[in-house]
């Protein structure tokens, strides 16, 4: 069920590369040279850092370097997770529309687990109320149409622990 | 820049812009923030000191790289159904647990969902295990089979 593509599996992922994805992962300092702090801080030198990261951004390790805003401090306070049921064979071609949509940050398949977990499309949907996320949750029902088999939406109550992806600096 | 016009969330223009135009291609060179302050037509410091204050605000989570998912390790969506008495003591255990990156109470009778990372799915499926036999409750592993959005940042409305 889980697709373990083998052209994923990146070999070329030491542990220096390890170790600097550690270090910019939780955040550059802001300092005037950043990347020379990372180097000191694992002891290689910036210029290594840097084409490092170009290296893992062209072979996709790394998906972007830049800013990463906080959408519940920014206002977008109702963080949906919205969960699909659609037909498997459907997934690939409805996860694409429904990815597309400017309001969906993050959109992705998944296993269903029948019966407790039918849900095998994943999109998170962010705004300003919870009425806002049901009325893009619909924009959602529409596209889908037939395809939607059964949805739930679900709200998070409590940020019980937030850190960001990280990956850890040692195996 | 006191006094100037502020959006919703109490950000001005220009922070505005910081948040917007560098969520991706920050520069790789020796130093990135002069070249935003380039960009934007002030001094290195202005760009510094406001990229601090929205650290502190909580307006930025970080300045940094976003790895895509299994490409150098391995993660996991996981959710448990915990009754509502035991939820913030069981929470706290997983919270605890290694490679536990998100955790969040949600609006289901699944109702506590989190992230788990490792260097391989081997080592992820461990700690599940080990949540499993540590809280007496089953652990649905809900690993990603398709990725269909790119995360390319996401834009903050100005107005």
């Amino acid at each position: 069920m889980n697709n373990i593509r083998p052209q994923d599996q990146v070999n070329a992922f030491d542990e220096i590369d390890r170790a600097i994805v550690a270090a910019t992962q939780s955040g550059l300092p802001l300092v005037a040279a950043p990347y020379e702090a990372v180097a000191a801080e694992i002891g290689i030198s910036a210029d290594e850092v840097m084409t490092r990261l170009q290296a893992m951004l062209k072979n996709g390790i790394i998906r972007r370097i830049g800013v990463v805003p906080n959408h519940y401090a920014l206002g977008l306070k109702a963080n949906g997770m919205s969960v699909w049921q659609v037909p498997e064979e459907q997934v690939n071609e409805l996860g694409k529309r429904v990815g597309a949509l400017d309001f969906v940050t993050h959109c992705y398949s998944r296993p269903q687990h029948l019966p407790d977990w039918p849900y095998n499309l994943f999109a998170m949907v962010h705004g300003k109320s919870r009425d806002e996320v049901f009325e893009k949750v619909q924009v959602i029902a529409d596209l889908l149409d037939d395809a939607d088999q059964g949805h739930d939406v679900l709200f998070s109550s409590k940020i019980l622990k937030k850190t960001g992806l990280r990956i850890s600096r040692s195996q | 820049m006191d006094g100037e016009f502020r959006n919703q969330s109490g950000l001005t223009e220009f922070q505005a812009n910081l948040l917007n135009d560098f969520q991706r291609d920050f520069p790789l060179c020796p130093q990135p923030y002069k070249v935003l302050a380039e960009q934007l037509g002030v001094e290195e410091k202005i760009v510094l000191d406001h990229l601090q204050k929205l650290e502190e605000q909580k307006f930025i989570s970080r300045i940094g790289a976003v790895v895509t998912p299994h490409k150098a390790g391995w993660s996991t969506l996981a959710a448990m159904s915990v009754p509502e008495e035991d939820l913030e003591e069981i929470a706290e255990t997983v919270s605890a647990c290694p490679g536990v990156n998100h955790n969040y109470e949600r609006s289901h009778d699944i109702n506590l969902w989190f992230v788990v990372t490792g260097p391989d799915r081997f080592a992820v499926e461990t700690i599940l295990d080990e949540i499993e036999a540590t809280t007496g409750i089953d652990v649905l592993n809900l690993p990603l089979v398709e990725a269909y959005q790119l995360d390319l940042g996401f834009p903050i409305q100005w107005n």
